[in-house]
């Protein structure tokens, strides 16, 4: 019974999801791309850096980078509690 | 491990690391940064961990964390120094200092001592990721190691 | 359809891993189902980034004529792809003391509250 309910409810999730794909807009044609061309065209007079990528992680969504280098250490700091735990 | 796994490792860990290493001090001007690099040489030392064995390395775990913990203090420092401005302002950008020359505007061949406090950003984050990584592998093999027996 | 190709093979991706986390009674293979997951959303969102004939966002010799693929999502990817590879070291962490605490790693015979 609940092993028909889990396909019912995979068929229902994957098909949704497959119709949400389609229904995106065409591929290759972003319509609104202001920031990005903004990032482009200033990353080297703001940042000086050639790399838009790394002008975006470090500059201008620095928080982004510092929350996530939190994620990573908190990451690091549970998995080493967790692994010297049990250790007799 | 056996002898072949060990000299290739002997061969591959400076290659990788030297990679990685590469991939960090250029990541303003060529695809890749602090994390991709750290990546890279982070796989060198999972590689000395599987060839030679983790408890080897199990005093190098402090020394381990303690450079994660100095990457990310390093990382929100050089967050700090930008504070006259705001967080995160890139202070040293164009200054003519460290990093600091400008870029001409349009497609260049690409000057390494540029782009201010990215490339100690990418440093920073590097020694982190790399740490890091290492750690958690290191971790996963102690943890195998002591139970197996 | 044909022009979304790329968005339904990512979600495609997503679909495998919501199977994989619903029929799969072994910890691990929950794991790379939660992987599976993230990959198909780490590849949708570069994909939406993309611009047709585009090239990376890096002016190191770049040609001058191609337009350039957006670099946002292409940062928030790295930023998400990092996370995803700190919550599966911690998933697979737990795996392993799981595995030390009960013997097993089958879902259906640690459910039970004992020890």
């Amino acid at each position: 019974m609940s092993r028909w309910l889990a396909l019912a409810s995979f068929f229902l999730g994957a098909g949704l999801l497959i119709f949400g794909a389609v229904g995106v807009r065409p591929f290759g044609d972003p319509p609104r791309a202001e920031m990005d061309a903004y990032f482009n065209r200033y990353s080297q007079p703001e940042v000086a850096a050639n790399n838009a990528v790394t002008a975006i992680v470090f500059d201008y969504r620095g928080y982004d980078t510092l929350g996530e280098a939190t994620v990573l250490f908190t990451a690091v700091s549970g998995v080493a509690l967790i692994l010297r735990r049990l250790r007799k | 491990m056996t002898v072949v796994v060990r000299t290739i490792t002997r061969i591959l860990l400076p290659i990788s690391l030297v990679f990685g290493g590469y991939v960090i001090m250029h990541g303003h001007l060529t695809p890749g940064g602090g994390f991709q690099g750290g990546a890279v040489a982070a796989s060198g030392l999972a590689m000395v961990v599987v060839a030679f064995g983790a408890s080897r390395l199990a005093g190098r775990k402090g020394l381990l964390s303690s450079l994660e913990s100095l990457g990310g203090v390093a990382f929100a420092a050089l967050g700090f120094l930008g504070l006259g401005l705001t967080f995160f302002a890139n202070v040293l950008a164009g200054a003519g200092g460290l990093f600091g020359n400008s870029v001409p505007y349009g497609p260049n061949p690409g000057d390494l001592n540029t782009a201010g406090t990215l490339p100690l950003m990418n440093w920073a984050v590097g020694f982190k990721v790399l740490a890091g990584l290492g750690a958690v592998v290191l971790l996963f093999a102690l943890f195998g190691e002591n139970h197996d027996r | 359809m044909i022009g979304n190709l790329p968005f339904v093979v990512c979600m495609i991706l997503v679909a495998l891993g919501l199977w994989t986390l619903l029929i799969k009674r072994n910890l691990v293979k929950l794991v790379i189902g939660v992987g599976l997951i993230e990959s198909g959303v780490n590849l949708f969102l570069v994909a939406l980034g993309y611009v047709r004939g585009g090239i990376p966002p890096i002016y190191t010799y770049a040609p001058t004529t191609a337009p350039w693929v957006l670099p946002t999502p292409q940062a928030l990817t790295l930023t998400s792809i990092v996370i995803g590879v700190a919550t599966t070291a911690l998933m697979l962490a737990f795996a392993v003391v799981i595995y030390r605490h009960k013997g097993t790693l089958d879902t259906r015979k640690i459910r039970d509250l004992r020890g």
